[in-house]
């Protein structure tokens, strides 16, 4: 293994052992940063599988954030499920429902499929503010015996909490990874590179885009049933906003490298620390977010880790096969 | 009765949405290019024209003329310097720069005029209306609005299949490769195109004003309207894309006769049926 390889992997394989143990060195505050940090992981890699590799570019992936968070706040109310069957009968359900809204986007080409994947998002939008069972257009609360069952005592919770975001973050990675590693990959790799040319080789495009679509949106929405876990609060608002579900995870994907696994994460880390200086600047913060997003695609549309790899030949997560 | 009014209404909303689409479609028809940012650039319109005459106190016509200068210089200017350099078999990058430039618009304008919702007074074209039976009434100002999408699609068409203009922007929109062979610019044409749709948008940003409240949230609202109009029509189809907004605002309107809450999600749900049951459009895109 060459030092190309062995540094970025030290570099991420320290991050994950530092993020296995984070209860026992970080505070409160920390923690729950890094649980958000980790749900926004969880929703890159979903995108940058989506339009990095399928090259379907979805601006209504909050569809899916929002349909996770209110089918788990409907199961943990009305049918009474525990926290964590919730949290998968919420994934699988918000799949379940992407068959019919795929079917509908998949109508669509190209750039109208992103503004298509934006109304249905919206469609899920009003009509969450028509159940009234769910609050309506002001939302509902979790009952506090969800909360309650999470554990014995507020530290207890807050570690529960903190494992359910740290195997969802880590399970967006590896996935991914061992998804680009399998058959599936050379079928995905193919058609990022040319979807003519995949199609002459025999990949049947529409259907592994179509699966991909499928499975991105149930992990988008097992992301969504947790990060409204964490907030106690759905709103409809809140649960379809274009700005924090879809508008954060494209930026975030695109300054780290749009096409590979670690954007993402490195977009992950200079999303929340260009948060940490700037967010109080509020609207010029957003319009900062705004030009850089243009920038990076202006001056290299591969992002940092695409530009670093490019040069310095870096990689971590090895999904190229070589001969 | 109030069935007959609705869809009446309905129709002449129709008109605004089909300005909304006008410009959207053209961007499309000549460059394959879809604009993210269009709906709010129709709200930036909406808020010129409101300084003009309001804050400035300028003469409104005076004003609808600078707006619209402004908006076609500001797009030939767009399409020169930013949006030609990520134009190509890449959807990604056109796509990423119009949403950033969506986010940069919405918060400058939340920056400059506040998160306060706003309206451009029009005066007696506001209360003025012509008497159909004793329930039913066509206001001015909708009836003017009709007018003028009807105006514009019409002048479009002129454009686009009577004009030496027309020519090249339809030659560029067949085969992008070979103009450039017969002595054509692309870069200029594209952003010629785009000052056109830019000064349909501006035109669209008054009636905006005029006819609605908005405030600096209100683009992609109208992105998403100006899309569905264009797809219910057919794409490359000017004349569809007036029947698609026709059907947008008589779905909108029935829909919040049945329930205000259902206005919007109506619409939605037309769009998506027809897209089901027709995804070229009603009136998909005939070859001359």
């Amino acid at each position: 293994m060459q030092a190309k390889t062995i540094f970025p992997i030290a570099a991420f394989a320290t991050g994950f052992v530092a993020l296995s143990v984070a209860p026992f060195w970080a505070d409160r505050a920390d923690l729950r940063l890094l649980m958000e940090g980790l749900s926004y992981l969880a929703l890159a890699q979903m995108w940058n599988l989506l339009a990095g590799y399928t090259g379907l570019v979805s601006v209504g992936q909050q569809a899916f954030v929002g349909l996770g968070g209110y089918l788990f706040f409907a199961l943990a109310m009305f049918a009474g499920l525990p926290v964590i069957p919730g949290l998968i009968g919420a994934a699988v359900l918000t799949a379940l429902i992407a068959l019919p809204t795929g079917w509908i986007a998949f109508r669509l080409n190209g750039a109208y499929f992103a503004i298509g994947t934006w109304v249905i998002a919206e469609v899920f939008r009003l009509f969450a503010a028509q159940i009234g069972s769910l609050g309506g257009g002001s939302g509902i609360s979790l009952p506090v015996t969800v909360a309650r069952s999470l554990g014995e005592g507020r530290e207890a919770r807050e570690m529960t909490m903190y494992y359910i975001a740290f195997v969802i973050g880590a399970v967006s990675v590896g996935a991914v990874w061992a998804l680009l590693r399998s058959r599936w990959g050379l079928a995905l790799t193919a058609i990022r590179d040319s979807e003519i040319a995949a199609e002459t080789v025999g990949v049947d495009t529409r259907r592994v885009k179509f699966l991909i679509y499928i499975l991105t949106a149930g992990f988008t929405g097992l992301t969504g049933a947790f990060i409204f876990l964490q907030k106690l609060r759905i709103t409809p608002d809140a649960a379809f906003s274009v700005n924090d579900w879809t508008a954060f995870v494209i930026f975030i994907v695109v300054i780290g490298g749009v096409g590979t696994i670690e954007g993402p994460i490195i977009g992950t880390i200079l999303f929340f620390a260009l948060r940490q200086v700037a967010a109080d600047w509020g609207t010029w913060y957003l319009m900062l977010m705004g030009a850089i997003a243009i920038a990076v695609m202006l001056v290299d549309k591969r992002g940092l880790w695409g530009a670093l790899r490019s040069r310095l030949g870096l990689s971590a997560f090895v999904t190229e096969r070589r001969l | 009765m109030v069935w007959i009014n609705a869809v009446l209404q309905g129709v002449l909303l129709g008109g605004l949405y089909a300005l909304f689409a006008a410009g959207l479609s053209l961007m499309f028809g000549v460059m394959r290019f879809v604009n993210i940012a269009h709906g709010d650039f129709i709200v930036v319109g909406a808020y010129l024209i409101l300084t003009f005459v309001i804050s400035w106190g300028l003469n409104p016509i005076i004003g609808v003329a600078l707006v619209l200068i402004l908006m076609a210089a500001a797009g030939y200017l767009n399409q020169r310097f930013v949006l030609n350099r990520v134009l190509g078999k890449d959807i990604l990058p056109p796509i990423l720069v119009t949403f950033g430039l969506s986010i940069i618009v919405q918060n400058g304008l939340l920056e400059l005029f506040s998160a306060d919702s706003r309206k451009l007074p029009t005066g007696t074209w506001e209360t003025s209306s012509l008497a159909l039976t004793d329930q039913i009434a066509v206001g001015l100002l909708p009836f003017l609005m009709f007018l003028t999408a009807v105006g514009v699609i019409a002048a479009m068409q002129f454009v686009f299949y009577r004009s030496a203009l027309g020519r090249m922007l339809r030659a560029t929109s067949d085969d992008p490769e070979i103009v450039p062979l017969m002595g054509g610019n692309n870069a200029r044409i594209f952003a010629i195109a785009t000052a056109l749709a830019s000064l349909v948008v501006g035109i669209a940003g008054i009636w905006l004003a005029m006819k609605t409240n908005f405030d600096p949230a209100a683009g992609p609202a109208r992105l998403l309207f100006a899309f569905e109009a264009v797809i219910i029509g057919g794409l490359g189809n000017i004349w569809g894309t007036l029947l698609g907004g026709i059907i947008l605002g008589v779905a909108q309107t029935v829909g919040a006769q049945i329930d205000a809450g259902y206005q919007i999600l109506a619409g939605h749900l037309v769009f998506l049926l027809l897209l089901v049951l027709r995804p070229k459009g009603l009136l998909p895109k005939v070859s001359h």
